[in-house]
């Protein structure tokens, strides 16, 4: 029962990493019907930025906040020279592009941090808190800054006047319009968004997968499986598909089928929510009219 | 006195082909301006050109302003307002958070709950929905909602598409009498394509009948109503 419950913690802690992520992913999604195939790979590089901050001496959190917001910028700044000018070419051209930027931030990751292994330092003490037998200190803060990251979210986006532009800017870019909202920017700002929540979930991530260039290519796959899972369209889908796909991880990893087939399980996902239920838990069907 | 919006020789379309092809005509201060016309007449077109939502070319200015270059959400902020085609409501955001988008662009958040406060006053059924998603609300609601969020923008010319369209008689008269109410109590210029000639003749003191993308009859709204041709294709007498 206490190893039960164990795998149940840490898949929540790691779940909460995958709904991150996912969250980011259906961010972009809602507003251009694309998949940031670099999503994973931005919040990797984000990670190293903040690892040669620390490295330079300075202290964790400083580090934490200014990563988030050099991705912030990063993503703004990606969105409005790159993204931007093929915003109307074929889906082709799109996927082509995310490709090109996964491989670009790999590659260039790897040049100038080279591809060997790094330990990455967590926040939180290496002795569990309150003395408990199930849960790392490190596990319990990735939830609860995992929760802070998805609640202020929640709060721009429900209660402020920007955050609810964006919301119209992704449902109807025309109206926005036409009213006065200025669909591009909030378009380079969602992007921004994605790219901070990204970084968050790589800091999070990277003491336990340890640092390098292709750390997030598993953890992009299971934030894939989590906003399928959740559909694709849906942000409070994402973030339960994400928590869901982090315990389902665990629990199938060590009673089902071993820790070597883990990431299996994230595929087999895919693959049976796009058989079966195309739209997720939480999504939408469309119908169009003809 | 100079018109308040005033379109000269303007060309528009979609694609290479043009839609219009040298339309002229003019709103004035106040005023409320008609245009007739059959289905595939330009009508619609022309409203999207003059907010900037389609290629155009040919002189269009607002308060003597040239606006044939400006982007749509830049014409919107000089107090363009415009009910679309299709309504463009936000679906999946509520009855107020659509109004709210409205005011997106005023910073006065005491005349903005004013305003909020009026449009539910003119429209109670919005205020009875205001917490529901607008995808939920019926044609007509969509309707009176898609006027009331342009009127947020407190805009100094409204530009209608079809407001009757698909509306029962009692709600088109409601919105048709707002209207009336909101040009002469705060000034507010119109501009209004519609099929229902006898309607909008009514309400306009100028009006325009486009015929496959040019004006064939322009005037006041009592001489084009007069007008034999205009009588037999649109009013049906």
């Amino acid at each position: 029962m206490e190893a039960f419950l164990h795998q149940v913690f840490s898949g929540l802690a790691t779940g909460g990493i995958y709904a991150s992520l996912a969250l980011a992913l259906v961010m972009i999604y809602q507003s251009t019907n694309h998949i940031n195939f670099a999503q994973g790979e931005m919040a990797m590089f984000s990670t190293y930025l903040a690892w040669s901050m620390i490295n330079a001496g300075m202290a964790y959190w400083w580090a934490f906040m200014l990563t988030v917001a050099c991705s912030f910028v990063v993503g703004v700044v990606i969105e409005r020279t790159i993204i931007r000018p093929v915003e109307n070419a074929p889906i082709l051209s799109v996927v082509t592009v995310f490709i090109a930027l996964l491989v670009i931030f790999n590659s260039v990751a790897g040049w100038i941090y080279s591809y060997t292994i790094k330990t990455f330092p967590s926040p939180f003490p290496e002795q569990p808190l309150f003395g408990n037998r199930y849960i790392s200190s490190h596990e319990l803060g990735s939830i609860g800054i995992t929760l802070a990251v998805l609640i202020v979210l929640y709060l721009f986006f429900r209660f402020t006047p920007l955050g609810l532009a964006m919301r119209a800017a992704a449902q109807n870019a025309t109206s926005s319009r036409l009213s006065g909202i200025r669909v591009g920017w909030m378009l380079a700002l969602g992007w921004g968004l994605a790219a901070a929540v990204g970084a968050v979930a790589g800091m999070l991530i990277a003491p336990i997968v340890y640092l390098d260039p292709n750390m997030m290519s598993g953890v992009l796959l299971y934030a894939f499986a989590a906003a399928l899972v959740g559909g694709i369209d849906s942000p409070l889908g994402a973030v339960l598909g994400g928590f869901l796909v982090g315990v389902l991880e665990n629990l199938i990893g060590a009673y089902v089928v071993g820790t070597e087939l883990k990431l299996t399980v994230a595929l087999v996902l895919i693959i049976g929510v796009l058989l079966f239920k195309p739209t997720g838990l939480f999504g939408r069907v469309f119908i169009t009219r003809v | 006195m100079k018109a308040l919006l005033d379109v000269a020789d303007l060309f528009a379309g979609y694609s290479a082909e043009n839609v219009l092809r040298g339309v002229s005509f003019s709103v004035e201060q106040c005023g409320i301006t008609a245009i007739l016309g059959a289905n595939g007449a330009g009508k619609t077109t022309l409203l999207r050109a003059v907010s900037g939502m389609l290629r155009r070319r040919g002189s269009i200015s607002f308060d003597g302003q040239p606006i044939e270059r400006i982007a749509t959400e830049d014409i919107a902020r000089l107090g363009v307002a415009h009910v679309p085609d299709g309504r463009g409501t936000f679906l999946d955001l509520t009855t107020e958070e659509n109004l709210r988008i409205g005011a997106y662009t005023r910073k006065d958040r005491r005349a903005v709950a004013q305003d909020l406060e009026r449009m539910f006053s003119y429209f109670p059924r919005l205020k009875e929905r205001r917490r529901q998603q607008a995808g939920t609300l019926s044609g007509g609601e969509q309707q009176m909602l898609a006027v009331s969020r342009a009127l947020m923008l407190r805009p100094r010319l409204l530009l209608l598409d079809e407001p009757s369209f698909g509306l029962a008689p009692l709600v088109v008269e409601d919105i048709f009498r707002i209207m009336r109410g909101i040009n002469t109590d705060e000034g507010v210029s119109v501009l209004l394509v519609e099929q229902n000639a006898a309607l909008a003749l009514e309400l306009a003191d100028r009006a325009y009948v486009l015929e496959t993308g040019q004006v064939v009859i322009s005037g006041s709204a009592a001489e084009v109503g007069s007008n034999e041709s205009v009588r037999r294709a649109y009013l049906g007498f």
